[in-house]
């Protein structure tokens, strides 16, 4: 008994909670002849185009930042990034690198900055972070009017300014999914897709086990002992906020290939809540996260979004906007959840 | 005739008290009498019981929800039994704060007058009960007014707090608690702690006049020469027990300095044969550091080569400020000097780099990773200061987990720091283990000068002899530098060659660990050169 109690202490809650909820979720399609093989492929690919953007949170908590509501920062640069591979009239995995190499100088120095501002309001960073991601989204919602882009795949046939959704067939559409992917029985598997992120995984891994993450997890865990040990504290922060703003920006490209467009103006507004959401649910705290929480989160996040869809449209024929709801009410519920637990350790 | 017991009466009357926390006694047998009229001080050293005594006195929930106390409380002969600090109130005894407890935005008679005040019924109150009174601001004012007068400041009672200066906040709080109209006792704990020596008098006096209009006081303080100015008698507490009650006038300074650090210091015979040599390792010059609470002001000092150097003194004198100083933790200015170079300041990681090592004394704030491992908080400074326990690929460097379990395993043994590996994290890991893991950590560095402050605060008894004796270890077999800073003069006795008294921010002295008590009193009461006349010299 007391084996279980552990257990369950070591699992948590919120997770127990989603598990049962997806398991609910996954009896209730098989009755409803739902093909649960569909249901697997898409929840695949979601937790692979959004591995990247949860793996964003990753240095931000451990640096000290907490939940980097701020990622618009970073998606705004890889959109960037995107568009310009666009506009240079690149296909395939070149499009894909060069978005990366563009987003990546821009989304170093957005981070910088942002980084300097989250230093001087230590104690509400997340407060000032999610409005530093609405306002960024707004301000590019100008930007993608005026910038002089002259690709006509991106610009509105009649008027000024970028598309809201431009799309990306025949560029890079899927083209990591469809690397390398293979199908067992009906589910296919999206082999690119997942192998690069766990690529981008292994690498923020390793980060950590070198001296500068460990100095950085230090920063974040504990800044007086660290000031004191000769971390310079403020560094380390600025650093984790780089770092999770360019992987923002590589996640929201990854993101974009397997949707089959970019979206532009209002649709990055509140893509730093699914990240959030999905990586509380893996089990990480506003100041502890590992690997395993990112990829544990993101399956199981997407997972029951993907399947509460179906299930929803076969029960309420006219409630199609259900798995929305759902989305909502999981990710808002569970943001809440952890803020509540701040503090709560010693 | 009636024959009375004890032929006197007592407005005040504390008998048998004693407390304990969580199994820990803090206080045992302690006899308090308060005749109308007089000042008695209450002496003792930091952590002797005089915060518990008085919060028993006050009711404070503090008490109450750990278990409430031992004894029996009288005022007029009447036992009381105080749940509060509202009920103490009632029963009229006042306490003037240490740190004053005054709303800056309000005038002065509003301060004194504060959820006391005067009302008159107006159209609201008649509706909306008693609450809503109207404020009969001229009456409050006239109270106000003649409270001001008791303590003799002339300021304006309408003046707003906020900007006074400190002395006037201690006068504005002692009119506060004479306003009160049933004050019998009034509770004066360190009221000169921020006073200037001239406004220090004047409370002194104030006190007096408070006195001979009846009012008992009971003054705390660790400035003996007031004692000796105004108290009518001494009680000196000491661990927790009542040492002594006497009349002042019978008792000296040397004798109160002596009761009130006097206790068996049982030498560890041996100890301290090892007399450290005469080169100088470490000089301190003009040394100030901003520590809040803890502030040094101006210190010289030199330190041996291969000694252990106590740095001793009261809470708040600055003894803790000078090891957090050097290791570039809070503000500093001034020189130091290791082998003859001079250390940076206020740059902890070129500290670290030059070979110094800082156990802190905020053990579970500064000094550990809570949730980290114990191998991982062993290796993480000297990996980020020297490098070491790293592979290098190129520029990329990855932690080497072999070496530092290795380590870790190692430093386990020696320190015996008892888990369950060297993954368990420190935060279940007992006072004193965690205590072990800091020390590890600062001799994985191996430092020229290793600082330790308060290497046993909130270790149990067996603990601390652990801790100590691997201290006197070290110093003895590799022959390093020690600098312990601690609030126990018992365990400074114990273990160092020399211990230097930190007072007011400045260096009192520095004393043999044999010295006698008065000695040592007197230095942390900074009454030694008043009493001596003797200069302060670096190199004692």
């Amino acid at each position: 008994m007391d084996k279980v109690k552990v257990y369950y202490n070591k699992f948590g809650l919120p997770r127990i909670i989603i598990i049962s909820f997806l398991l609910f979720l996954l009896i209730a399609a098989v009755m409803l002849e739902i093909p649960i093989s569909a249901l697997i492929s898409d929840a695949l690919v979601r937790t692979g185009m959004n591995g990247i953007l949860v793996l964003s949170m990753v240095p931000g908590i451990l640096a000290g930042i907490g939940l980097n509501f701020g990622i618009p920062i970073g998606i705004v640069c890889g959109l960037l990034g995107g568009l310009m591979a666009i506009q240079l009239n690149l296909y395939g995995f070149t499009a894909i690198l060069v978005a990366v190499l563009i987003s990546l100088p821009l989304s170093l120095v957005a981070g910088y900055l942002y980084g300097l501002l989250l230093n001087r309001v230590k104690g509400s960073e997340m407060t000032i972070a999610t409005y530093i991601g609405f306002s960024i989204v707004s301000l590019m919602s100008i930007g993608w009017l005026v910038l002089p882009f002259t690709s006509e795949e991106m610009r509105w046939p009649i008027g000024t300014g970028l598309r809201t959704t431009i799309t990306l067939q025949g560029r890079f559409e899927r083209i990591l999914n469809q690397w390398g992917a293979f199908k067992i029985g009906d589910v296919v598997f999206p082999t690119g897709l997942i192998l690069f992120m766990l690529f981008f995984c292994l690498l923020v891994w390793l980060f950590l086990r070198s001296r500068l993450g460990t100095s950085m997890i230090a920063a974040g865990d504990n800044p007086k002992f660290a000031t004191a040990s000769g971390i310079n504290v403020n560094k380390m922060r600025i650093i984790g906020t780089m770092l999770s703003t360019v992987l923002s920006a590589v996640g929201i490209i990854v993101y974009s290939q397997s949707f089959g467009f970019i979206q532009l103006y209002q649709a990055p507004m509140f893509m730093s809540f699914a990240a959030v959401a999905a990586i509380l649910i893996g089990g990480a705290t506003i100041k502890k996260a590992t690997i395993s929480n990112v990829i544990i989160g993101a399956f199981l996040f997407q997972s029951v979004l993907v399947v509460s869809l179906p299930v929803a449209n076969k029960i309420l024929a006219d409630v199609s906007s259900l798995a929305e709801i759902a989305r909502i009410v999981i990710s808002n519920g569970i943001i809440l959840y952890a803020l509540t637990q701040i503090g709560g350790g010693e | 005739m009636k024959t009375e017991h004890n032929n006197e009466h007592y407005v005040l009357d504390m008998r048998n008290i004693g407390k304990e926390y969580y199994g820990t006694r803090v206080l045992k047998d302690i006899n308090i009498q308060l005749k109308p009229g007089e000042i008695h001080a209450i002496l003792g050293e930091n952590g002797a019981g005089k915060s518990t005594l008085m919060n028993v006195l006050f009711g404070m929930s503090v008490i109450h929800s750990t278990g409430g106390f031992e004894g029996e409380v009288f005022i007029d002969g009447e036992k009381v039994n105080i749940n509060s600090p509202v009920e103490a109130m009632e029963k009229g005894i006042g306490m003037v704060h240490q740190e004053f407890m005054l709303i800056p935005g309000y005038s002065i008679t509003e301060n004194i007058k504060l959820n006391r005040e005067t009302t008159n019924p107006g159209l609201l109150s008649r509706v909306a009960g008693k609450k809503l009174e109207i404020l009969d601001m001229k009456s409050m004012n006239m109270d106000a007014r003649k409270s001001l007068d008791k303590v003799g400041v002339g300021i304006e009672e309408w003046v707003k707090v906020a900007g006074l200066p400190v002395s006037f906040m201690q006068f504005v709080e002692i009119a506060r608690e004479l306003d009160k109209e049933n004050l019998k006792v009034l509770v004066f704990d360190e009221p000169t702690a921020v006073l200037t020596e001239s406004d220090a008098d004047r409370l002194l006096e104030t006190m007096r006049k408070i006195a001979s209009e009846g009012i008992a006081i009971l003054f705390i303080t660790h400035r003996l020469d007031e004692v000796q100015r105004v108290a009518d008698r001494i009680t000196v507490l000491r661990d927790g027990q009542h040492v002594i009650t006497k009349d002042t006038k019978d008792s000296n300074v040397n004798e109160m300095a002596n009761l009130m650090v006097g206790r068996e210091i049982k030498m560890t015979g041996e100890s301290r044969d090892n007399e450290g040599s005469k080169n100088v390792k470490m000089r301190i010059r003009d040394f100030y550091v901003d520590m809040p609470g803890e502030t040094v002001k101006g210190i010289n000092l030199d330190i041996y080569e291969g000694e252990i150097l106590g740095i001793g003194g009261l809470a708040g004198q600055g003894k803790i400020g000078l090891a957090n100083g050097i290791m570039g933790l809070y503000k500093s200015e001034g020189n130091v000097e290791l082998d003859g170079k001079k250390i940076s300041l206020n740059n902890p990681e070129k500290s670290l780099k030059q070979g110094l090592a800082f156990v802190s004394e905020d053990r579970r704030g500064v000094g550990l990773l809570l949730d980290s491992s114990i191998e991982l908080n062993t290796v993480i400074t000297s990996m980020q200061i020297q490098g070491t326990f790293l592979k290098r690929y190129g520029v990329f460097t990855q932690r080497d987990n072999k070496k530092i379990r290795e380590h870790a395993l190692k430093m386990i043994k020696d320190l015996d720091i008892r888990c369950t590996g060297p993954s368990q994290i420190t935060r279940r890991l007992s006072g004193g283990n965690q205590q072990k893991v800091c020390i590890a950590r600062a001799l994985t560095l191996n430092p020229k000068v290793l600082f330790v402050s308060e290497p046993t605060r909130g270790i149990d008894v067996g603990a601390k002899k652990l801790v100590l004796d691997t201290l006197v270890q070290l110093n003895k077999e590799y022959g390093m530098t020690i600098i312990m800073t601690s609030s126990e003069l018992a365990e400074l006795r114990m273990i160092s060659n020399r211990i230097a008294i930190i007072n007011e921010g400045k260096l009192e002295g520095i004393l043999p660990p044999d010295a006698s008590d008065v000695d040592f009193g007197l230095m942390m009461a900074g009454e030694y050169h008043k009493q001596k006349g003797e200069g302060v010299r670096a190199d004692g």
